[in-house]
């Protein structure tokens, strides 16, 4: 019993930032864009964080800092394909290889040194309970609320919503500027909160967990939070396994909570007509107003 | 009109770049070729401090270059393009690099080449190596003298023989202190994942460990033992600013003198090939400051690294017991240095598997 | 604000044009990024665009570089065409190398060419039926293929990495995670640097560029791709379809991997996270989805690729000098082909 409450405490530390990233990237790909830039934008968002937080000596700078930089990376992608209307795959991936390159060039001074962690209580700290928040406010907002209709009417159909009279274009630019602030403080609170330091490459792939999260919940908040407490769950269960030293490959206790992923994500497909009512139908198709 | 705007774009672009290399002609020429990424904070780090350390200490007289994050399986493209590029002196600093190493070398006779970690050498091909093993032995002693519980977490990357000579290395220090020492192992399956690296120690700690050791880079660990109160090891570099309640002490892998040292005899003529393998004597591994711990402690500890560098300790002296229970070594000998290089069995006392 | 307005057709002008502006922007932009490390822009722009195309052994390299990236990017464009979303190319790329290296570790004395097909097979093999499981699991139970495919990388990678520390390590490399050197008939001919996933990149390429654009399958897919309810109607099976795409980009990312570690590497190590099946991705859509395209796109990204380590070397920038290059590269060439499609006007608010 006395090890199983902070087993508890670090499932939810490994979770938290995957929920923070994967509801942003949610509601963008519920207004139809395919934002595949989700680590470029959180590691840019873990070093600026960890930046403004080193310069001014206050984590909670760092969390303005962090979501205006993963703003910002977004503000990019949106520019590109919501008004010059490129490929919103490849433009997003560019994103990625861009923002891994930046935050090394901005992250050099950084190296190897300390800052003052954000306060918390035993792992437990205001970006935890933030990311609860967020998933029901962005399920409220997505499902109760008008506006929330609006982008999924721009993410379905995009040339009805137009024809309606929504501005497709300032939807979707908001959509992403809001997954864009998600990322950032998702690196932020890896480099705030999760492990207070600045390395180059820190996210290691966070990023994209959480886009397959998006996918696995398909497109409803509250089963993403639960997506990333299974994989949180299941890699920190597979590193407890490991100090029994029963002889299981290590690599192959790695490897389940890819698998299980896979197999959960399997057994809730089998509902094809749910499935389809939360597809973005317009996921990835670049919006022109025919004039 | 348009060709020929290009072709004087071109020949001003040529021109360019026959200036600029014009000005580097009569400097030795010493490259790198890293795995990771220069900010690692970690292994990679401290070969590039190293190389930091050559052009401190030789100044003009040495230009140095360096090829990062150089992915293992087309390493020959980068250490080839560095023999073009005019370096005379190419140290490949990871494993992985080894075959193509030696393939390189083979093309560029002139060109000189060391090779760290691994076993393959020629004429124009040394290797290197560091006795890591040395400072783990050290820190197994303080853990079992510091242990509440007599059991430490050990968080390692991947099962290769420095990684195994380390954790042995680490129970016979500690089993000299305390014979039923414990340690709880994790494989993370990854040098550099700092979440992961966190994760695990978390794990560790939870399951009654008090003591942390890594054989992993970032200092992810240290932050966790500091929060929890813990106590922990650094690796590679000196984490005592992620630690300063945490930290015992730290395995400092320190090149410099070996790189400066290695390029000198280049520039002078007197470079030969050779299997280097240096530990705490020569300086290449160095432990950090003994903190946190009482005086007698650290006294203990400074004397066993007295005794190594004085070659009357040694992790791998003497009887040792496998831990199938077979006995290999005798009385008063060191293991031969072939049995530690490709190490891949533990000591008795370890509680966990090989992959085999 | 700056509005598009499509093109009644595509404009043949900025269809050549666009390339042109796109490395002109890069140019000035490059010079700025270099101008800001330190580094004279002039030789800075030479050494990351001239300099890997001015000797034989640079070309060599680019074109050795290029055939994985060719090799994976075509199969992934005629995925994406039908509108099927395999990112897990790379997963496929290891799964062929990996099975691909079990003909030497087991049968080492096999020496003659049919070991050399047999590999090749294999890897193709690998990647084809790592492939099919999200191809199933999309067509059995409706499961997305961006997650199977994508958490499938990461799993055969451990599996990679079990194999070469476990039961395909070499014994006399000191328990060092590698398996044997391949020799003789088990290493791909080559001509200098270039060995002969070049050419299958070429075949490849050409193949399927008939088939998009000359054969009824490529019309199928391609309407599966846009509009899969009348294709439906149109008699074409989406199941099948999904299966044919997977198992084309599968084969071919297996290929790719079989070859580049008969070619290359000459072994199978680990850590192996070469990423082309990544980098892929982009080469496939920068070659606007054309077989014909990707070729040019995959040499584009092995410039860069080379560009960038020869700037690391001679001019000493840094690894993340070279990525922030790579995407500016990627934004400009992107941004430049929407004038393929539309005008771009300036409009006040009103």
């Amino acid at each position: 019993m006395d090890a199983l409450i902070p087993i508890l405490l670090t499932i939810v530390t490994a979770a938290t930032p995957l929920v923070l990233a994967g509801i942003g990237e949610l509601l963008v790909e519920r207004a139809g864009v395919l934002n595949l830039g989700v680590e470029g934008m959180m590691i840019m968002g873990a070093v600026a964080g960890f930046g403004a937080a080193f310069v001014t000596g206050s984590p909670y700078l760092g969390i303005l800092a962090s979501i205006a930089a993963g703003m910002a990376m977004a503000l990019l992608f949106g520019f590109l394909t919501l008004t010059l209307a490129t490929n919103q795959t490849a433009t997003g991936l560019a994103i990625t290889l861009l923002g891994l390159g930046l935050s090394g060039l901005i992250g050099k001074p950084f190296t190897g040194q300390p800052i003052t962690r954000l306060p918390n209580w035993d792992g437990i700290d205001i970006l935890v309970v933030f990311s609860f928040l967020l998933a029901g406010a962005v399920s409220w907002f997505l499902f109760r609320s008008r506006a929330g209709l609006i982008v999924r009417a721009v993410g379905d159909n995009h040339t009805s919503a137009h024809t309606l009279g929504y501005p497709v274009i300032r939807v979707r630019y908001l959509a992403v500027l809001f997954g864009g602030a998600c990322a950032g403080l998702a690196g932020g609170y890896l480099s705030l909160s999760y492990t207070p330091q600045w390395i180059e490459g820190m996210t290691a792939g966070k990023g994209w967990i959480a886009l397959a999260l998006v996918v696995f919940a398909s497109w409803r908040p509250w089963r993403l939070l639960a997506g990333a407490y299974l994989f949180g769950a299941i890699s920190i269960l597979a590193f407890t396994v490991q100090t029994f030293a029963l002889g299981i490959p290590s690599q192959l206790l790695s490897a389940l909570p890819y698998i299980v992923t896979i197999v959960a994500l399997v057994i809730i497909s089998r509902n094809r007509l749910m499935l389809r009512a939360n597809t973005p139908a317009c996921l990835g198709r670049p919006f022109v107003p025919d004039r | 009109m348009k060709k020929f705007l290009l072709s004087a774009a071109v020949a001003a672009l040529a021109l360019g770049a026959a200036s600029a290399s014009a000005l580097a002609a009569d400097k030795y020429k010493a490259c790198w070729v890293y795995v990771g990424s220069i900010g690692d904070f970690g292994y990679t780090y401290q070969h590039d401090q190293g190389r930091l350390d050559v052009v401190k200490a030789l100044g003009d007289k040495v230009e140095t270059a360096y090829v990062e994050n150089v992915p293992e399986s087309d390493s020959a493209t980068a250490i080839e393009r560095l023999a073009r590029d005019g370096c005379k002196l190419i140290f490949t600093t990871s494993f992985g690099f080894m075959d193509a190493t030696i393939d390189v070398a083979k093309k560029y006779p002139d060109v000189k080449f060391e090779h760290a970690t691994g076993f393959k050498s020629a004429e124009n091909v040394a290797t290197y190596n560091a006795k890591f093993h040395e400072g783990r032995y050290v820190i197994g002693q303080i853990a079992a003298k510091m242990s509440k519980t007599g059991s430490a977490g050990y968080i390692v990357s991947f099962p290769i023989p420095e990684v195994v000579a380390g954790i042995n290395a680490f129970m016979r220090g500690a089993q000299s202190v305390n014979p039923d020492f414990k340690i709880k192992v994790i494989w993370v399956n990854s040098w550099f994942d700092p979440a992961k690296e966190a994760d695990a120690a978390k794990v560790l700690f939870s399951q009654g460990v008090d003591i942390l050791v890594q054989h992993t880079d970032s200092a992810a660990g240290m932050q966790v033992a500091e929060e929890q109160g813990k106590l922990a090891f650094g690796q590679a570099s000196d984490m005592i600013k992620f630690g300063p309640k945490a930290q015992l002490t730290a395995i400092v892998d320190n090149w410099g003198p070996y790189y400066v040292r290695r390029v000198q005899e280049a520039m002078d003529g007197t470079w030969k090939t050779a299997q280097s393998w240096e530990g705490l004597k020569e300086g290449v591994v160095n432990m950090a400051p003994f903190t946190n711990m009482p005086d007698d402690v650290a006294k203990a500890a400074a004397e066993t690294v007295e005794g190594i560098k004085a070659g009357t300790v040694n992790p791998f002296m003497g009887k040792i017991t496998k831990q199938d229970g077979t006995v290999v070594g005798e009385d008063g000998k060191m293991l031969p240095d072939a049995d530690i290089l490709g190490m891949n069995w533990y000591v008795k006392g370890v509680d966990d598997k090989l992959p085999q | 604000m700056l509005i598009l307005e499509r093109r009644v057709e595509r404009a043949r002008l900025w269809m050549w044009a666009s390339p042109v502006l796109a490395l002109v922007l890069t140019i000035i932009a490059g010079g700025i990024i270099f101008a800001l490390a330190g580094v004279d822009p002039l030789h800075g722009l030479y050494t990351y665009f001239i300099s890997p195309l001015m000797d034989g052994w640079d070309r060599e390299k680019l074109i050795a570089k290029a055939a994985p990236l060719v090799l994976i990017g075509v199969g992934l464009a005629v995925c994406y065409t039908a509108n099927v979303w395999n990112i897990g190319a790379e997963g496929q790329f290891v799964a062929g190398a990996l099975l691909a290296g079990l003909v030497p570790v087991y049968f080492s004395g096999w020496q003659d060419a049919s070991v050399m097909a047999v590999m090749l097979l294999l890897g193709v093999l690998g990647g084809l039926l790592w492939a099919m499981i999200p191809a199933a699991l999309r067509v059995r139970f409706h499961a997305n293929e961006i997650l199977t495919s994508l958490m499938l990388v990461y799993v055969v990678r451990l599996a990679y990495d079990w194999a070469v520390r476990g039961p395909l390590r070499d014994p006399h490399a000191m328990n060092f995670p590698k398996t044997v050197r391949f020799d003789g008939w088990q290493v791909l001919p080559a001509w200098g640097e270039i060995h002969l996933g070049a050419f299958f990149a070429l075949v490849a390429a050409l193949v399927l560029y008939v088939v998009m654009v000359k054969m009824l399958k490529g019309f199928e897919l391609r309407a599966l791709g846009s509009s899969p309810r009348a294709a439906r109607f149109a008699g074409f099976s989406e199941h099948r379809a999904v299966y044919f795409v997977f198992a084309v980009s599968g084969a071919l990312a297996g290929l790719a991997g079989a070859c580049d570690v008969m070619g290359v590497s000459r072994q199978l190590q680990a850590p192996y996270e070469p990423n082309y099946g990544f980098v892929a991705i982009i080469v496939a859509f920068l070659g606007r989805l054309n077989p014909i395209g990707v070729i040019f796109a995959g040499l584009l990204l092995a410039l860069s690729y080379m560009g960038g380590e020869a700037a690391k070397v001679s001019l000493g920038v840094s690894d993340n000098i070279a990525k922030v290059f790579q995407g500016i590269l990627l934004f400009f060439i992107l941004a430049c082909d929407t004038l393929i499609l539309y005008r771009i006007r300036w409009q006040g608010r009103g």
